[in-house]
């Protein structure tokens, strides 16, 4: 048995260093997990069913069958091994769309803000005009010229987020070149290049940080919805938004296809939500606006 | 002032050409439109004479001058998909989103507006943490999803409400009140926000030593004065709200403008999807422009700083 003792003590430690929310974390953690694990964890295959096994209730329901724990869709694939391989697909579309948007919107805020000329006026015009295009409308365009696909999603989730990137990077690259350090680079002979990327970068890393956890979440939903209307990723592929989309003609018969991965949907970015507010919290209480 | 409105209004300006151009790009690149057109048995002479009518043969700058000056008069070409002038077809459509956004607009001033209020009014009370939970759950909750899930409750289970379509009052409640969760979130946080700033100021406790009544107090003197930031949030709001249409329409069957383009898309119309997304944008800029200059006017910081 655990000593109660040292479980409060730990709990208190806990609280004390301030160390992330556990449930959340451990929400993420699991994700994480499944993703990654998906292969080995999964029951069946996520895009093969068998006609006969069609529309299975999860356990509890009538009719329901031990071997198809969350039931299976019209096509007799079966639910749970659909979602997790969903959570692949929603973990890569996150990390690669916010990963290169945070390298496009970073490098654009980064010159503008570094060299305050024509460079700046342009850049920051480029944000403006980016900001007032309605984005959805520009990602079901997007969609169609490129054929619905992950690359397509990744291409979407950039040109909706990198303003956000560049602004809060200029910002912040226009007050930092004023500091002292920047000076005594330059006078050290520090090239503009090595300013920028020895000096500069380095400082702005905990902004960009707090902004990429505060939109894992806004990515996740923002996959989901686009390929729930047939423009993000292509069935039979198990994201979860195909897989909403799916049982939308069914939810009479079959509530479980779509309202499961729904769900999962919700978790995860409640989930992810807390830990970005915590990541800010600790890093950069200055953004708590945003 | 005068400079900051030209700047910003030449701004939505080119914002608007950026739009056609990329509009008409992407079109283009979309696919040919004669291959759906064209019945199958159409001979080559058939498709090229098609093709020099509609003027699609021309070099791309020509297409887009021609395109963007009729546009400029209203002349947005003919719908490959039903054969009638676009702008007809989209104007067709244009009531039915704009009831559904009114609806939205409806369902999250009264939800959002008195809940933040009394959120902010009772501070610590269940029904603030009530408030925040939901605020939580609005960022979270993807819209499509929500839709299902009042499909099922209020359609399926309860047999209460028609699940999808257009014509009786009944049939805008769940749309509306998908469209307009995720504002109404957005609209409580930040009337409880301005409300708990104005009910600590030295004005309102006079009202109260006054022996004003506190209905009073708080609807007329603190609410007038946590207005600014509702304001400029409600213009915001009708930009949201174009945006998440689009899903909104094709989730319930609204045969509105978001239900037209994705259809749109799939029959490769390009003058539909031209004329709505030109619609959609320029209503979406404009409201843009309002913000920014309700915002400066509103905030002289802003004005001097441009």
């Amino acid at each position: 048995m655990i000593p109660m003792r040292s479980v409060l003590a730990i709990w208190c430690t806990w609280h004390e260093r301030r160390l992330p929310p556990r449930l959340p974390l451990l929400v993420v953690a699991l994700l994480g997990f499944c993703a990654l694990c998906a292969p080995l964890l999964a029951p069946h295959s996520p895009v093969e069913g068998s006609l006969g096994q069609r529309l299975i209730p999860p356990l509890g329901m009538e009719g329901s069958t031990a071997e198809h724990v969350l039931g299976t869709d019209r096509l007799g694939r079966d639910t749970l091994s659909r979602l997790l391989y969903g959570a692949q697909i929603s973990l890569a579309v996150s990390l690669v769309g916010i990963l290169l948007t945070g390298v496009v919107g970073s490098c654009i805020g980064l010159l503008a803000g570094f060299w305050s000329t024509w460079v700046d006026t342009l850049c920051m015009r480029l944000v403006d005009i980016s900001l007032s295009l309605p984005g959805i409308l520009m990602a079901v365009l997007l969609s169609v010229v490129f054929k619905p696909s992950f690359t397509n999603v990744v291409i979407v989730v950039i040109f909706l987020l990198w303003p956000s990137y560049a602004r809060l990077v200029r910002g912040e690259t226009l007050s930092l070149k004023q500091q002292e350090f920047v000076a005594l680079a330059r006078v050290a002979g520090c090239s503009n290049l090595t300013i920028m990327c020895r000096h500069i970068l380095p400082n702005l890393a905990p902004s960009i940080l707090v902004l990429a956890t505060l939109q894992v979440g806004f990515v996740i939903v923002l996959e989901a919805s686009l390929s729930c209307i047939g423009v993000g990723i292509p069935p039979p592929t198990p994201s979860w938004g195909v897989m909403v989309a799916d049982g939308r003609g069914l939810i009479e018969q079959a509530w479980w296809i779509s309202i499961l991965p729904g769900v999962a949907i919700l978790v995860t970015v409640i989930s992810l939500n807390i830990l970005g507010d915590w990541v800010r919290d600790r890093l950069d209480p200055k953004l708590r606006q945003m | 002032m005068q400079r900051y409105l030209a700047s910003r209004l030449l701004q939505a300006i080119v914002s608007m050409l950026v739009v056609s151009v990329v509009v008409f790009v992407l079109a283009r690149l979309t696919g040919d439109p004669l291959e759906i057109m064209m019945p199958a048995e159409a001979t080559k002479e058939d498709v090229a004479l098609m093709r020099a009518y509609l003027g699609l043969d021309r070099p791309w700058t020509v297409q887009y001058w021609r395109f963007i000056s009729r546009a400029v008069q209203g002349d947005f070409g003919r719908s490959v998909r039903f054969n009638r002038p676009a702008l007809d077809v989209v104007i067709e459509r244009y009531p039915a989103t704009l009831e559904l956004g009114g609806m939205a607009i409806l369902v999250v001033l009264a939800l959002g507006l008195p809940v933040g209020v009394y959120a902010a009014v009772r501070r610590g009370s269940v029904l603030d943490y009530l408030s925040r939970g939901v605020a939580a759950l609005g960022q979270a909750v993807p819209p499509f999803w929500l839709g299902l899930v009042l499909v099922l409750l209020f359609g399926v289970t309860l047999r209460l409400l028609p699940t999808s379509g257009r014509g009786t009052p009944a049939h805008i409640l769940l749309p509306g009140l998908t469209l307009g969760w995720f504002a109404v979130a957005g609209l409580m946080r930040l009337t409880r926000s301005a409300m708990l700033d104005v009910l600590g100021t030295e004005y309102i406790k006079l009202a109260r030593i006054k022996g004003l009544p506190e209905r009073q107090v708080i609807w007329k003197h603190a609410l007038k004065n946590a207005a600014l930031p509702i304001v400029t949030f409600a213009a915001l709001l009708f930009v949201a709200l174009l945006n998440g249409s689009i899903i909104v329409e094709t989730v319930f069957g609204w045969p509105g403008l978001g239900l037209l383009i994705i259809e749109a898309v799939q029959y490769r119309d390009y003058p539909v999807v031209q004329t709505v997304v030109l619609c959609l944008s320029c209503m979406y800029i404009s409201a843009n422009l309002l913000v920014d200059v309700l915002y400066a006017y509103l905030n002289p910081k802003i004005r001097y700083a441009a």
